[in-house]
């Protein structure tokens, strides 16, 4: 078991909200609440110390985000010995956590032993929630050494408790240098009258709300209720203005290398593929400030095989195999030795290989710098009672 | 009778031009299947190359995919029109009580929206402790698909004539043999237009089966995740051969029917 | 014995419908009139103003979505018949041949053919871009991102699904019998419709019912083709449930839906001259 023994009774009144667990529940019994205590300390060493390694792990993760012939699990395998399925079952945060809510609330496994999910709401929903199992950083010694600064000090997860970063990619603004004859380095480009029709804003409250607040100098980390206020008013004008021409979800990423919007907001490693591509589209992150966001690995309450799980996690942070990873992956790597990597394997290269690497180690949308880190944000944090007043706020903009 | 024959021939021209367009984006994907691209993106023509068709099961999790969604959509088709036609058969040809009901019923599952009998679905699931996998994405396919066949085999019996039926019974056929040798011919269109449907619906789904999938992944489900990186060219390439197994077949049957005659 | 048949023959249906569509449509009518929030969990106080505040703040989604069904409906009406009409009459021996044609693009998953239409359509496109280099549109004329794109999008969609029933029912019609209604009645026209189109009335009312009633909830053609101000009540449900978490407001929406949609379909009916929309349904 992986989760602290629960009674009983307590058990089956799960099971019993089972049915209405995805939020259908029969009239009698409700929905249980979930709200998770911060686990003791003491707690979560008990639970480690009663795990053993099984042999065996299953990683569940998003399709095209692992080369294709397996290579750092592979390599994974025949240093522990453990063998591994890899399973591409995750299409969108916010659909796999529909998915995962009801059969985690009920108290039974997902049958997946790493997951990853990007930082945002669902994330935070499953660490609230009590679906994630805390880290033992005792067996995290790669982690520990080659994890960049920033990616141990993370607003939504403090210290790395109960997730560490698979890759990062950074929210700017693309847009396309056929019709934008200037260089956008400001995000009030994208409340700028003259682009009436041709700018792109994301759908996303998070993301969205983050960039408003930017344009308004707010720091979105500590932002308060009277800041998310101003903030929508902000967005709604700019909408009713008749600037904003759609809010995107991914395919934002089409309407700007194709012209339909000049600017947008825009997530880095999509800029970065096109512009390998050829397309006309540059990136930039404004000089307010822009957003970093980190899809995570997290152990899901009630996993078969947490120790595996861990040594596959931890294993991910060894400099040569973030490197394999990010070489096919091309977003942000935690691990920042990987730009030294990449720098040593092109000078051994040759021909396309060789100007496709040294494309990657001078692209700061895989390598930011520190002026760009140092403008980067995370996404609001939010507690449950904030979030519904957070929510409102910006949907009743992008939803109208 | 000229203006008659003129009409046919605009009406049969103006089919044409709505199979064109509705098989437009087809041409789109078949093109992109041929894009000696160079980064992931999908998006941009970059010169011809056959690469994709050669290299088509090199993501063995893709084809995998693609197996699981030719599998559930053949099942849950098979299962459909069965009992489609068996509800479809009640309702547009008997009296009974419970018909009023039943028919409410049929109008709700083509009303609830898709998130939320997915979700509801899986709690069902769940509460009953039911593994999620290829068996429930079937069960959830019939599930939606149902009501659409239903209606189709109904819409079809209602314009029946009951007397041919009834000839047949008192000329001797008995009750299974009049419903092969009369009834089953005479409602087959709708039957094969339901059947057509649901198998459309089926491999086609992503929001109910996201839900009940476990981890099952479909074609349509594997492609929505791959978006955020980037959709691989073998993907246009296996719906280029779906859809041009879907024209050899349409071919095939157009010619026999030539030979018949 | 026959006084069985028409039980044997519902059974499967009705299990199946049953147990995968009325227990959880219980549930589900159960959650949306209780209150509380996920984390705290949801209890059952029967506020029945989680229907008046789910309506009073989605009403104008709500109509819109109604408005848009509506439309694309009337759309494939106009458009479809006539292919129909053909295929069931003169479409020989190939008939199914066209049909299976007609759905063919539908085997296709709709990420591909979005992309497609989104690569056709794009305003500077291989359509749209040729044509304002001809001068032939204003610089700024643009399909996506508008009402006309999240209609037309809908349209395409459902659009077999509007020919197929119709097809079914006039497919039944005997040929000589409009032959003799042309002849009685001296024109096409009248012919067509004194005769043929009230034979093809079931059918057009299965179309209807199979177009409109899930047109009105999709929520992809909105996200997809739309821009400001196109969002339906589907992405609204979706964003309720999967974003905020708020069980409660997304069911009492759903419920709200079909009910409007129920409604919708029997003023259709009566319209049609049927008296009882379940009679409609089972004749």
């Amino acid at each position: 078991m992986n989760h602290p023994p629960m009674p009983r009774s307590r058990r089956d009144a799960f099971r019993l909200a089972g049915l209405s667990a995805a939020g259908l529940a029969l009239a009698a019994c409700g929905v249980q609440g979930q709200k998770a205590a911060p686990p003791k300390a003491d707690a979560v060493k008990d639970f480690w110390s009663k795990q053993t390694k099984h042999g065996s792990v299953v990683f569940a993760n998003w399709p095209e985000y692992m080369p294709e012939d397996k290579g750092p699990l592979e390599k994974f395998k025949q240093a522990t010995g453990i063998s591994y399925e890899y399973k591409e079952v995750i299409q969108e945060n916010a659909d796999f956590f529909g998915k995962a809510d009801p059969v985690l609330r009920a108290g039974q496994p997902l049958g997946y032993d790493i997951v990853v999910m990007t930082n945002g709401i669902q994330l935070q929903h499953m660490i609230e929630l009590g679906y994630v199992t805390p880290l033992d950083h005792s067996k995290l010694p790669n982690f520990a050494a080659n994890a960049g600064q920033k990616y141990k000090v993370r607003a939504y997860d403090p210290d790395n408790k109960y997730t560490v970063p698979y890759m990062s990619g950074v929210t700017g603004i693309a847009y396309n240098t056929k019709y934008v004859d200037e260089e956008i380095t400001s995000i009030a480009s994208l409340f700028d009258p003259k682009y009436k029709g041709r700018v792109g804003m994301m759908a996303d409250a998070q993301e969205v709300g983050n960039f408003a607040m930017f344009a308004l100098g707010i720091d979105p980390e500590k932002s308060t209720e009277a800041d998310w206020k101003k903030a929508g008013e902000k967005l709604k004008a700019q909408r009713d203005a008749g600037i904003v021409r759609k809010y995107y979800d991914q395919n934002y990423i089409d309407a700007v290398s194709k012209g339909d919007v000049w600017l947008t907001m825009a997530w880095s490693g999509d800029i970065f593929q096109r512009q390998l591509a050829g397309e006309p589209v540059a990136f930039v992150v404004p000089d307010e400030g822009g957003t970093i966001w980190t899809d995570n690995m997290l152990i899901p309450k009630g996993a078969a095989n947490p120790v595996d799980a861990l040594m596959l996690m931890d294993f991910l942070y060894q400099p040569a195999v973030a490197a394999e990873l990010d070489e096919y992956v091309q977003y942000v790597s935690p691990v920042p030795a990987v730009q030294d990597l990449l720098r040593e394997k092109a000078k051994t290269a040759t021909g396309d290989d060789r100007k496709s690497l040294e494309d990657m180690v001078d692209s700061p949308l895989m390598f930011p710098s520190d002026a760009d880190y140092a403008r980067l944000r995370s996404y609001t944090q939010l507690t449950t009672q904030q979030e519904q007043v957070f929510n409102p706020i910006f949907q009743s903009v992008t939803q109208a | 009778m000229r203006g008659t024959r003129l009409g046919d021939r605009l009406l049969h021209i103006y089919t044409w031009i709505i199979i064109v367009w509705l098989s437009s984006p087809i041409a789109v994907m078949i093109l992109f299947g041929f894009n000696d691209k160079q980064s992931k993106s999908n998006t941009s023509w970059q010169g011809f190359t056959l690469r994709w068709y050669a290299e088509l099961f090199d993501i063995p999790d893709l084809t995998v995919a693609l197996r699981n969604s030719l599998v559930v959509a053949a099942a849950s088709t098979v299962i459909t029109v069965v009992i489609g036609t068996m509800l479809g058969l009640a309702l547009g040809r008997h009296r009974f009580r419970g018909q009023g009901l039943t028919n409410f019923l049929v109008f709700a599952a083509l009303s609830t929206p898709e998130l939320v009998m997915g979700a509801s679905l899986l709690s069902l699931f769940v509460s009953g402790n039911v593994p999620r996998d290829a068996t429930t994405i079937i069960i959830s396919h019939v599930l939606f698909s149902l009501s659409f066949v239903v209606v189709t085999v109904r819409a079809r019996i209602v314009t029946l004539d009951p007397s041919l039926e009834e000839a047949a019974r008192d000329l001797g056929a008995t009750a299974w043999g009049t419903f092969r040798q009369v009834t089953l011919p005479s409602i087959m269109p709708g039957v094969l237009a339901g059947a057509m449907l649901s198998f459309a619906l089926s491999i086609d789904d992503y929001v109910v089966t996201s839900f009940v999938n476990g981890s099952t992944v479909t074609f349509p489900l594997w492609i929505v995740g791959a978006v955020k990186t980037g959709i691989p060219p073998q993907v246009n390439v296996m719906g280029t051969l779906i859809f041009g197994v879907g024209v050899l077949i349409a071919v095939g049957n157009a010619v026999a029917a030539r030979r018949r005659r | 014995m026959r006084r069985l048949t028409p039980y044997l023959l519902a059974l499967p249906g009705w299990l199946w419908l049953a147990i995968f569509l009325v227990v959880p449509m219980a549930a589900m009518a159960s959650v949306s009139l209780q209150t509380g929030n996920a984390y705290d969990g949801y209890a059952m106080t029967f506020s029945f103003s989680n229907y008046a505040d789910a309506i009073g703040r989605y009403s104008t989604q709500m109509v819109r979505s109604i408005l848009y069904g509506g439309l694309a409906t009337a759309a494939m009406l106009v458009i479809g018949y006539p292919v129909a009409y053909w295929i069931a009459f003169k479409g020989g021996t190939r008939k199914s041949v066209y049909l299976f044609l007609l759905l063919l693009p539908f085997f296709v998953s709709f990420v591909l053919r979005t992309i497609a239409w989104n690569f056709l359509l794009s305003d500077n496109g291989i359509l749209f871009g040729t044509l304002k280099g001809w001068g032939l549109l204003p610089a700024d004329f643009h399909v996506l991102a508008t009402t006309l794109a999240v209609v037309g999008g809908l349209t395409y969609n459902f659009l077999p699904f509007m020919i197929l029933p119709i097809y079914v029912s006039l497919e039944r019609v005997d040929p000589r019998i409009v032959e003799a209604a042309q002849d009685l009645y001296a024109t096409r026209a009248a012919a067509f419709r004194r005769v043929v189109l009230p034979l093809s009335l079931p059918g057009v009312f299965a179309g209807v019912l199979m177009t409109f009633v899930p047109a009105t909830a999709d929520p992809l053609n909105a996200q997809i083709l739309g821009g400001t101000g196109n969002t339906m009540i589907g992405n609204i449900i979706q964003t309720e449930y999967l974003t905020n978490l708020d069980y409660p407001t997304a069911s009492a929406l759903s419920f709200t839906l079909m009910a409007v949609l129920l409604v919708g379909i029997f003023a259709y009916a009566r319209a049609l001259g049927t008296e009882n929309v379940l009679e409609a349904a089972a004749r």
